[in-house]
Parts: structure tokens; C-alpha cells; sequence
């Protein structure tokens, strides 16, 4: 095994976030789970800002880990809160049947 | 560091493996839990790393409160018994090849981001902000985020406001019907409303109207 370095973790961050990208594309099932996909991209960027500031020496990765992990919270509240609504009003969350705008 | 690269394996594959789990599992429920899965592998391994604070601010904001915010919101909408069919469902499987090939493009182009990527260190400026290892992480975090972010840490305050305030107007709904105490018809109720002096004469009695 060599030794854990950078490109290690910036390697996992990568993963993470094209599984979540897959997760967008092919989900099918409900909105919630596209939500979760969200959540995982952030998650990779937040593991890329804080690998970034260890290895740079540097603690304004962590500082702004902080934020997004601030608007991320946000994010899942206003969302589940918009599912919820939603659900309220149609009766479903499936997103093949989610197509009201398209006229 | 060999038991740096053991425990970096371990972890990074549980998030890897949970991740994929996420998308594809049938259950609903079932990907509210990957999801912690994920989320706790994560913060051990910012724990690793050296960033102790982040890591148990994933912990408690993660775990303790997005994901349980997710399960109520499984629950309340019922679907968790909805079977996921993402690849056999007939109408409309022809967005799975492109999206599987834009999915390894991006991944690609991270990886060759990754690879080609050189640090110099005398190209960057370096930060008044550096790493001191004297003091604690939490330490340092609230050194530079009381002082020099002050404004930023305010704002993030007021965001999260707003979609407190958001979330509590999107959901609230106004029911018709309901029986409900009102405190302010309690308090300005007067004696004159409730009482009523009557003289009764003898024999006669009272009439009651109501």
C-alpha cells in the first residue's frame, strides 16, 4: 500500500460525486431519492475542501465546508417542504408523473 | 501510516459501496439509511484526516438532522412501498445509455483533473490562515470564523431562517372545522356576556331560552 496522500481523497471525492450524478439520471422512482443524490454531491465537495485544506495547510477549506454544510441543511428543509406540498396537491412524488409545466 | 492507508480502505470503501446503495436500492427507507451509512463513513474519515470539528459537525447536522428529516418525510408521504423499477421500465429507458456515458465522461475528466494536477508550492500564496498545531481544531475554526467571517457566519444564520421560515409557510395549511381554544375570546369575555341577574318570583320560576 502506498501512502495516502491527496489524490487519494480527491479520487473519492470523484466517485462520490459521479454516483451521484448517476443517481439523477436514472432515477425514476421518486423525488426524494434525487434529493439524496443531491445531498452526495455535496458531500464530495465538501470532502475535496477539506482534503484540499489539509494537505494545503490552509483553514479556509474548513471555513467554507461550514457554509455549504449550512445551505445544504437549507436545501433538504425547502425541498422536502416543496415534496410535501406537492404531494399534498397531486397525490404523487413519481417523476415520470411529475410534468405539469410541460404544458 | 500503514494504519492510514487500512482505515482510509476501510471507510472510503463503505462510502463508495453505501453511496451506490442510495441510488439503487428498491426501498426508499432502505436509502435513508445508506444514506447515514455514508454520512457517518465520511465524517471518520474527516475525523482521520485531522478536521475533528467538521467531522462531528457532519455527524450531529448529517445524521442527526437531514437524514431524520428524510425519514419523516418517507413516512409521511407513504412511498416507501413503491417498488423502484429504474431499469425496467419500458416507456422510457432510453435516457439510461446517455446517462451512463455523461456519468463516465464527468467521472473521467474528474479523474484526469486528479492525475495531471501538480502543487508548487511557492505558486500559491499562502493564507494568513495556516494549520496550527497547537491548538485544537475547534480552536482554530473559531479563531478565524468569529473574526474574520463574522459577516458570512451571520449570513448563513439569516439563510437558515429563511428556509426555516420557508419550509413552516410551505406546509402550513389552514383547516376548516376544527374546534380550537382561542385565548383572546377567553380573555375579553366581560361578566355581562356569561351572567344574567334574575329577580324570580316565588311560584313561578325561571324561563330558560335557549
Amino acid at each position: 500500500m502506498t501512502e495516502i496522500g491527496l489524490g487519494h481523497y480527491l479520487t473519492l471525492g470523484a466517485v462520490i460525486f459521479t454516483i451521484g450524478v448517476v443517481g439523477i439520471f436514472l432515477n425514476r422512482k421518486n423525488i426524494i431519492v434525487i434529493l439524496m443524490s443531491i445531498e452526495l454531491i455535496l458531500l464530495a465537495v465538501n470532502i475535496n475542501l477539506v482534503s484540499f485544506s489539509i494537505y494545503l495547510n490552509d483553514l479556509s477549506g474548513q471555513i467554507f465546508t461550514l457554509f455549504i454544510l449550512t445551505v445544504a441543511a437549507a436545501e433538504a428543509a425547502i425541498g422536502l417542504a416543496i415534496i410535501v406540498v406537492y404531494y399534498r396537491n397531486s397525490g404523487t412524488i413519481r417523476v415520470e408523473q411529475i410534468d405539469k409545466l410541460k404544458g | 501510516m500503514m494504519a492510514h492507508s487500512i482505515f482510509f480502505y476501510f471507510f472510503s470503501i463503505i462510502a463508495v459501496i453505501s453511496a451506490i446503495m442510495v441510488t439503487a436500492s428498491k426501498n426508499t427507507v432502505h436509502s435513508v439509511f445508506f444514506l447515514i451509512l455514508d454520512f457517518i463513513s465520511i465524517s471518520c474519515l474527516f475525523i482521520m484526516i485531522g478536521a475533528e470539528f467538521l467531522g462531528m459537525i457532519m455527524l450531529i447536522v448529517y445524521v442527526g438532522a437531514v437524514a431524520v428529516l428524510f425519514l419523516f418525510v418517507v413516512m409521511m408521504l407513504n412511498v416507501a412501498q413503491q417498488k423502484n423499477q429504474w431499469f425496467s421500465s419500458k416507456s422510457s429507458s432510453s435516457h439510461i445509455p446517455i446517462g451512463l456515458i455523461i456519468s463516465a465522461i464527468i467521472f473521467f475528466e474528474l479523474i484526469i483533473v486528479v492525475g495531471g494536477w501538480k502543487y508548487k508550492p511557492d505558486l500559491i500564496d499562502p493564507s494568513n490562515m495556516t494549520l496550527n498545531n497547537n491548538i485544537s481544531n475547534t480552536h482554530s475554526l473559531g479563531q478565524v470564523l468569529y473574526t474574520d467571517y463574522i459577516h458570512i457566519f451571520q449570513m448563513s444564520g439569516m439563510i437558515l431562517l429563511i428556509s426555516m421560515i420557508g419550509a413552516i409557510v410551505l406546509t402550513y395549511r389552514q383547516r376548516e372545522g376544527i374546534k380550537k381554544q382561542s385565548y383572546i375570546k377567553q380573555i375579553s369575555r366581560e361578566r355581562s356576556e356569561g351572567v344574567e341577574v334574575l329577580k324570580v318570583e316565588s311560584n313561578k320560576g325561571v324561563k330558560i331560552d335557549d
